[in-house]
């Protein structure tokens, strides 16, 4: 037992282990000021709580709280031995199974808890990856590792720029016919936009994969994502870079969607993900149907990888709200920021109080590009005199790409140490399908059935 | 026969289910009623077993998996939300439940924890959305006290309750849940296995049930309490019996589960006294397809003509003993069948202690007898099926044939509506429990058991001797009223209207009963709506002859309001003056005999006016109406 290991429980609690002796995981035989025994294994404090009560794990299979007021007299009359984690020893052959390659880089689908410390482990061989999802066996040949073991929040630049050139290193080196990469579903949309302008030319699809329920429980979504994702890197014609979930709160579906055209649209529904301003790739349904539904693809090639994997972190994201002042933008500049992307409302408005800011932006050669914050929909600057202003100010017109996607694509264009001029018209320029000239009716999801 | 269950070591405990009356569900805000009309929405999902800390997949639960089953949940938008469909995290633990649970705690002097940590207890059959059961150990200890015997109460969970199974598409290999109940707030109350005789296990059941009552914050109502018995004798095996609804058969699975125990025992005994041993009953399954070629038996040539086999298994030394009867109509042949049933999906098997029957003749049965060299003490299982289901189904057969050495084998089983029981699964592996990691722990202060304690109900005596006091019942009205299932509708109704409490407590012991002896559906009749009939009464809307007539209307016409029942009967009230005016009618229309009877006729008039006014006027008002008007009437004839 660790030091740490004890250390949310308060000073009161831990002299009294001292005075009995007592370490985690011993079986106490605990007389209750109130009458009472109570036997059960002495466990560590979460985080939050009472520091003074302490947890038992009774042999029912109940923790419960006790405190240490309550306690008149304690006995040891036992140890819990820890069991180590699961050792898979089984070994799994190459036969003429098909390969694919897994990524780690953390999240919800690539851990598992320690029941007993609470504490989460990564969880990322490819024998760990068999034994969850077993159906992977008569699937695909599996080669797996683990690349970073993050929160997706804590996602950054240079951790794009390594995985892209980890992916593109894993094509050239080991063949598979897609790569598949375990990822937070809270940055899953940017870091699959990013991976989309940093490598293409690809020979397979990379497919980002993740889980809105966590893996230890019966009822996740990650196995049924985890097969969904294989099935795509084995038979989509794409070779893009993609997000693959539940279709619906139903088990019986999957979506692709293309990684610059995707958004997490809702904070805990397994189908939290949706193609915007786009449909998506292909569907999946179980147990191994793929169905191509965009006939705009850009398909697997073997002509060499195009890796530019270079961001520019000076990049900033800003929501317009009614109200606000010319300040976040005049702080931003005088922090020497080298790009902003915008989410103005509607076809692509923001407040009369910014445009000196946003002057001063254009004449520091910094680009400010304009988004909605309506999300479906696109740009369109000449309607109103105010789009007509901020155009004049020399705010670049994002099309119709997401705030998201714009922002990552301004970073990844900024990574290339080009100038004022050709970073605006590689911003107005489509690379992989991030602009779509045309809006399709059917690329806004009619939502009520009306 | 007259059973020492003492002598047998019969040990009995109770788990009691009662949901609670909240407002909200467990863990989000959903209404807590149950529905019966159709669902808006349904969506499909699988569960798969997840690891243990030990690496080791549940056995049941791994089955359950394998046979891909998928399970449909049924919704309701004004009634279930993302909590339940497992598409959000639960919210904070409902404090009205805790509060409620913490009293019940403290009437059965339990000790409440000072950390409530709500664990989740993996169940994977599809019952919870999730695949497990959220739970919390609220208190530890307590007792409750039954004729003199002091129960001692183990532990009391708060607890969020399952889905409900409403059916299932074996076609398309789907279970079909509602999810309207689940999540609805449950308290769990364990009693330690002290319990030593049927008729004991029913009235503790009773008592726990009646406490719960008399806090006015539980559901009533048919499926709204739950019990789970576990019932094992000396040599027999701790037999889990789930999900009895109905108090009054509580005894009668004591009893019937303590003959299967005794019998399967006795079973046991025989096999060893006729040299059967485990390994003497091998997994040797013959085919007999070509005994039934030309086979009268219609199952046979069906499953025959579709591909099947006849497939048949010899068990040395079993002859008679399948057919012997553990409880009734169940046979060790039925538990033969029910485990075939349970791992094969097969509709069923034969055993040759029921043969010839079901269309196979004495001679295919001695054919059979020929190709297993069975000798006079060998019995055999006969199965009509595919192959592989049907080897399987033979598997099954042999190892429930071999735990008969044992005599009673663990297992889960559920309650038939006649007190029988039947297997429903085998005994889950030790609960896997671990802590619901997306709701805090819940300190449970010293202020708030306080506040709860503050407004713990009256006790039963205290009540009795108000409702013979104050309310004026009879002695043993008061001790029936005490111990109803009535009870707190029968306080409010007496605290909030203005309607004598006797006439409240012989509606509710006398008129229900009653009403439901003639086969009237009372269950129809909720709180509610009997509050509601009341409120009319104290308002003289419809008159006490009224009641039932009036609640027999309501409880064959679920959904109409009593108002509306009232008016459908043309049981609204008379007035004085309308009842004036019938007597006036009927004492004309009956002159000649009232003149020759005179005051001798007051019992005739009395009858025919009932007859027009029963129902809607007190009698005693028309008694004293009818009297006066003729006393006038008559008193005017002698003046003329």
């Amino acid at each position: 037992m660790s030091e740490n290991m004890e250390v949310n429980y308060s000073d009161r609690v831990r002299r009294l282990f001292e005075k009995y002796g007592i370490s985690l995981f011993d079986k106490l035989e605990i007389r209750h000021k109130r009458g009472g025994i109570i036997r059960g294994v002495i466990l560590p404090r979460p985080e939050i709580g009472d520091p003074d009560v302490l947890i038992l794990k009774l042999d029912n299979g109940y923790n419960i709280g006790l405190h240490i007021e309550n306690i008149s007299s304690v006995r040891i009359i036992g140890h819990l031995h820890s069991s180590p984690l699961v050792e898979v020893r089984k070994q799994y052959i190459k036969g003429d199974k098909p390969p694919v390659y897994f990524l780690g880089t953390g999240g919800t689908i690539a851990s598992r808890i320690d029941y007993k410390t609470g504490a989460v482990y990564p969880f990322f061989t490819a024998e760990e990856i068999y034994s969850m999802v077993p159906e992977l066996e008569d699937l695909a040949f599996i080669k797996a590792e683990n690349l970073l073991n993050i929160f997706s929040e804590d996602m950054r630049q240079s951790y794009w720029s390594m995985i892209a050139e980890r992916v593109a290193k894993i094509f050239e080196r080991e063949a598979p016919k897609g790569i598949v990469i375990a990822h937070g579903t809270d940055t899953m949309g940017y870091t699959a936009a990013a991976l989309a302008f940093a490598v293409r030319q690809l020979p397979g699809p990379i497919i980002l994969v993740g889980a809105q329920r966590s893996s230890d429980r019966p009822s996740s979504d990650s196995a049924l994502n985890v097969i969904a994702a294989t099935i795509t890197a084995l038979k989509a014609p794409f070779g893009e870079s993609v997000v693959v979930m539940h279709g619906s709160v139903s088990d019986t579906f999957c979506l692709v969607h293309r990684g610059v055209k995707v958004r997490k649209c809702h904070t805990s529904r397994r189908d939290a993900f949706r193609s915007i301003n786009d449909i998506p790739l292909a569907r999946i349904d179980f147990p191994d149907k793929f169905n191509l539904l965009n006939k705009k693809i850009i398909p697997r090639k073997n002509d060499g990888i195009i890796l530019e994997k270079d961001f520019d972190s000076k990049v900033a994201l800003v929501k317009f709200f009614p109200g606000m002042t010319e300040e976040i933008i005049d702080f931003l500049l005088d922090k020497g920021i080298h790009g902003i992307v915008l989410e103005g409302t509607g076809l692509g408005h923001v407040a009369k109080t910014l445009i000196k800011a946003l002057e001063r932006a254009h004449e520091n050669e910094v680009p400010v590009v304009m988004t909605s914050q309506c999300i479906w929909g696109r740009i369109n600057m000449n309607v109103y005199r105010r789009g007509r202003e901020l155009l004049k100010a020399g705010v670049i017109p994002g099309e119709d790409m997401l705030p998201e996607t714009a922002f990552v694509k301004l970073s990844w264009v900024l990574g290339k140490g080009l100038g004022y001029k050709e970073v605006k018209r590689l911003m107005l320029t489509n690379i992989v399908y991030e602009i779509n000239p045309r809006s399709e009716n059917r690329s806004y999801p009619p939502l009520w059935g009306c | 026969m007259k059973i020492d269950y003492e002598e047998l070591g019969l040990k009995v405990g109770l788990e009691i289910h009662q949901m609670l009356d909240t407002r909200g569900k467990l863990f989000c805000d959903c209404p807590t009623s149950l529905r019966t009309d159709n669902p808006h929405f349904t969506f499909l999902r699988k569960l798969r077993p997840t690891r243990s800390e030990l690496g080791e997949m549940d056995p049941a639960a791994l089955f359950e998996f394998k046979k891909g089953v998928s399970y449909r949940y049924e919704c309701y938008e004004d009634g279930v939300c993302l909590v339940e469909m497992d598409e959000e995290p639960p919210h904070d633990l409902n404090r009205e439940a805790l509060e409620v649970a913490l009293m019940i705690a403290l009437m059965l002097n339990s000790v409440p924890v000072d950390e409530l940590q709500v664990m989740r207890k993996i169940v994977i059959d599809g019952s919870n959305t999730t695949g497990f059961q959220r739970t919390a150990l609220l208190a530890l200890g307590g007792s409750i006290n039954v004729s003199g015997k002091v129960i001692p109460i183990q532990t009391i969970c708060l607890e969020e309750d399952a889905a409900r199974r409403v059916g299932e598409e074996s076609s398309k290999n789907e279970v079909i849940y509602r999810l309207d109940r689940m999540c609805i707030p449950l308290i769990e109350i364990a009693t330690a296995p002290v319990i030593s005789s049927p008729e004991e296990a029913e009235k503790v059941a009773y008592k726990i049930g009646q406490l719960l009552r008399i806090t006015g914050r539980v559901k009533r109502g048919l499926g709204t309490i739950r019990q789970d018995l576990n019932i094992s004798i000396r040599g027999g095996a701790r037999i889990e019996i789930k999900g009895v609804q109905e108090l009054g058969l509580i005894s009668k699975i004591v009893e019937y589960e303590v003959l299967r125990q005794v019998r399967l025992l006795r079973i046991r005994d025989e096999l060893v006294k006729r040299g059967v041993s485990k390994g003497s009953i091998r997994e040797e399954f013959i085919d007999v397809t070509h005994v039934f070629k030309n086979t009268r038996s219609k199952i046979a040539r069906r499953v025959i003509n579709k591909g099947g086999i006849a497939l048949c298994v010899k068990l040395p030394g079993f002859v008679g003993l399948l057919g012997y009867e553990l409880q009734p109509g169940r046979r060790l042949g039925t538990e033969f069948s029910d485990r075939a049933k349970y791992w094969a999906n097969v509709g069923g098997i034969f055993h040759s202690d029921e043969l010839p029957a079901y269309g196979i003749t004495e001679e295919e049965v001695e054919r059979l007898k020929e190709i297993l060299s069975c000798s006079k003490n060998d019995a055999f299982i006969l199965i009509f099926e595919r192959r592989e289901k049907a080897i399987k189904a033979l598997k099954a057969v042999v190892k429930r044939a071999r735990e008969a050495l044992d005599g009673v084998p663990e297992e889960t089983r559920g309650a038939n509506p006649d007190g029988t029981t039947r297997f429903l699964r085998p005994m889950p592996g030790k609960a896997r429990m671990y802590p619901e990691t997306d709701i805090k722990p819940i300190r449970i202060s010293e202020e708030l058991i306080e506040k709860v304690r503050a407004k713990l109900p009256e006790p039963p005596e205290k009540k009795y001797e108000k409702f013979v006091k104050k309310y004026k019942l009879s002695e043993e009205m008061a001790r029936k009223m005490i111990e109803s299932y009535h009870l707190d509708l029968f306080e409010r109704i007496v605290e909030e209207l203005n309607v004598s409490p006797s006439i409240v407590a012989s509606f509710l012991e006398n008129t229900l009963v009653n009403l439901k002896r003639e086969g009237v559906p009372v269950y129809n009749l909720s709180d509610e709506t009997i509050y509601e009939v009341f409120r009319l009464l104290s308002e003289n809307t419809i008159a006490k002859e009224a009641l039932p007539t009036v609640v027999e209307y309501l409880a064959k016409n679920p959904g109409i309001s009593p108002k509306k029942a009232i008016i459908d009967l043309g049981l609204r009230s008379l007035s004085k003056e309308e009842v004036m005016e019938i007597i006036e009618k009927i004492i004309k229309d009956n002159m000649p005999v009232i003149k020759e009877r005179r005051e001798r006729a007051l019992g005739l008039i009395m009858g025919l006016v009932m007859r027009r006014v029963r129902g809607r006027v007190d009698g005693k008002i028309v008694s004293e109406l009818v009297k006066k008007k003729l006393g006038q009437f008559l008193s005017e004839s002698e003046r003329v």
